[in-house]
């Protein structure tokens, strides 16, 4: 039994972790960047980035100070209990929250779309989203929090099989080209495709590759790694860097996530996670044991199985 | 890159000084307005609880990320801008009433503003670096000298009057011509965007706003 109060405070840990400290995978993707840039302004964006966050650790001040739209997902070994069950998570989750926005301080961001009434805490209806996987063994639970930007840099387009490999290029190129004018996304970032899946999901899953998975991570399905290696190189190929100055880093890594679509159709989706990519992890094991971590681990084989019944063995020995 | 270090008061001739491309640090007093702080003031006619532009005339876009303590001190993080062109409908009227000379925040605006309403009233917009280096500007805080209208409009929408001490960086993405960094930029990628898409195919259900006319077929 995983006590109530252990949750709260590790989620308030990770709360200003993710808005401290930049993930060390994205770290050394934006310093190898930064090595191979030669125009001289996105040159300078990339260099006065990497002195935030060297000045943000330092002080334990935020990296960025608009906060994004914090929000968890929550991943659970099949043996784990929670005290006081979900429900009791989930008011641990929107606690922590909350006592992090004064605490770290981050901005109160969240307001009602229609009346923008606003708690300073970024809580209230919906927020923080909180999302949940599971998986087959283990009396652990992961909390991940992720803090994404909040207004741009994502868009979904229903694609259909006819358009093929060189309609999901030029979607994705539209999609950067938008998103970069100017840097309103905040680039260079780890982009996310999301294929397949109903709307909704498509959208989860382009967010979820963008937030959920490391620079240098491949999908398990050979030809979609290689997509992810040609994908990375067509949106570096552009011409735009930091800002949207003229440069050769738009994309740090792009991942790509698929789901099972309806036969005529092929959805897919777009997202840019940004310069300050807020991710942080721990695992709470059933012993109160505490482990740190930056890579959500997301997509295991368990979250992308394609069978009826949940196999280990014989996938394994496939 | 030329550094520079500016007041938030600056005179006319520091500012047609101003290069685009430039790096700019700042010194003075600069407030904090975004849409809460228009609607208010100019929308509502509150009136505005400074002095302008005498004690400044930095009007930045921004929103920080800072609390208020129980005995009404401030404690200020992270500092970043939000995205400038939201605010075009207001900034006239308010450069107007105000006397804003430098303009603050994310992404800048068209060369159209900038040669409309801020070259002929001597202003130039500074754009933040990054975008999020919070915790550089952060740094450059000073000290928090008032939160104006944080009951009516909630510490993300509220007036924050900064101090700063050689705040930065900021980039020059304006000047006195109305010319545009960010244009510039554009317009040298631009002629690359035909290479990058060879090959790629439009869509075969296209989308309203590829064509403007609502009454197509979208097949």
């Amino acid at each position: 039994m995983i006590p109530i109060s252990l949750i709260q405070s590790t989620a308030e840990v990770l709360m200003d972790k993710a808005a401290i400290e930049i993930p060390q995978d994205y770290l050394d993707g934006l310093q190898h960047a930064a090595k191979t840039e030669d125009g001289d302004l996105s040159s300078f964006v990339l260099k006065a980035m990497l002195d935030n966050y060297e000045a943000a650790k330092e002080d334990r001040r935020a990296m960025c100070g608009d906060t994004g739209v914090p929000r968890w997902f929550v991943k659970m070994g099949n043996e784990a209990r929670v005290e006081g069950g979900m429900v009791a998570l989930e008011a641990a989750l929107r606690r922590a929250t909350a006592n992090a926005t004064n605490g770290v301080p981050l901005r109160p961001n969240r307001v009602h779309p229609l009346w923008r009434t606003d708690h300073d805490n970024n809580v209230g209806i919906g927020a923080p989203e909180i999302e949940y996987g599971f998986e087959p063994e283990g009396e652990w639970i992961d909390l991940i929090t992720v803090h994404k930007g909040g207004l741009f840099g994502t868009d979904y387009r229903m694609l259909f099989p006819s358009d093929g490999i060189q309609g999901i290029k030029r979607f994705y190129l539209d999609s950067l080209m938008a998103f970069g004018k100017r840097g309103l996304a905040c680039q260079p970032a780890i982009i996310g495709i999301g294929l397949g899946g109903s709307k909704d999901i498509c959208m989860t899953l382009g967010k979820r590759a963008s937030t959920l998975r490391i620079v240098g991570s491949r999908n398990s399905d050979p030809r979609i790694a290689e997509m992810e290696d040609e994908f990375k190189d067509l949106g570096n190929s552009i011409g735009m860097g930091a800002m949207g100055f003229v440069g050769k880093n738009m994309v740090i890594d792009c991942n790509i996530e698929v789901g099972y679509c309806h036969t005529g159709g092929m959805p897919m989706s777009v997202h840019a996670f940004c310069l300050s990519s807020r991710r942080a992890v721990a695992r709470i094991h059933a012993d109160g044991r505490v482990e740190h971590r930056t890579d959500p681990d997301w997509f295991t084989d368990y979250q992308r199985r394609e069978t009826v019944e949940w196999e280990p063995q014989r996938e394994a020995a496939e | 890159m030329r550094e520079i270090v500016l007041s938030t008061t600056p005179t006319d001739e520091a500012i047609a000084d101003l290069r685009l491309g430039d790096v700019v640090y700042l010194d003075g007093l600069m407030y904090t307005a975004r849409e809460g702080v228009y609607m208010r003031a100019l929308e509502d006619k509150a009136n505005i609880p400074m002095e302008l532009p005498s004690q400044s005339a930095a009007n930045f876009h921004c929103s920080p990320a800072a609390r208020i303590n129980p005995d009404g001190s401030f404690d200020m993080g992270a500092v970043t801008a939000t995205a400038s062109f939201r605010f075009a409908k207001w900034l006239p009227e308010w450069m107007a009433k105000t006397g804003a000379k430098l303009i603050v925040g994310k992404g800048g605006m068209t060369s159209k503003d900038y040669k409309e309403y801020f070259a002929p009233n001597g202003a130039v917009y500074l754009s933040t670096v990054g975008y999020g280096t919070g915790a550089l500007l952060g740094r450059g805080v000073e000290n928090v000298e008032a939160v104006h209208w944080n009951k009516e409009l909630g510490l993300a929408q509220a007036m924050w009057v900064i101090k700063c001490n050689r705040m930065g960086p900021f980039i020059v993405a304006s000047d006195l011509s109305g010319d545009c960094l960010f244009e510039r930029e554009n317009a040298k990628i631009a002629k690359n965007v035909a290479r990058v898409y060879a090959g790629t195919k439009p869509a075969v259900l296209k989308r309203y706003g590829e064509s403007d006319d609502r009454t197509d077929e979208v097949i």
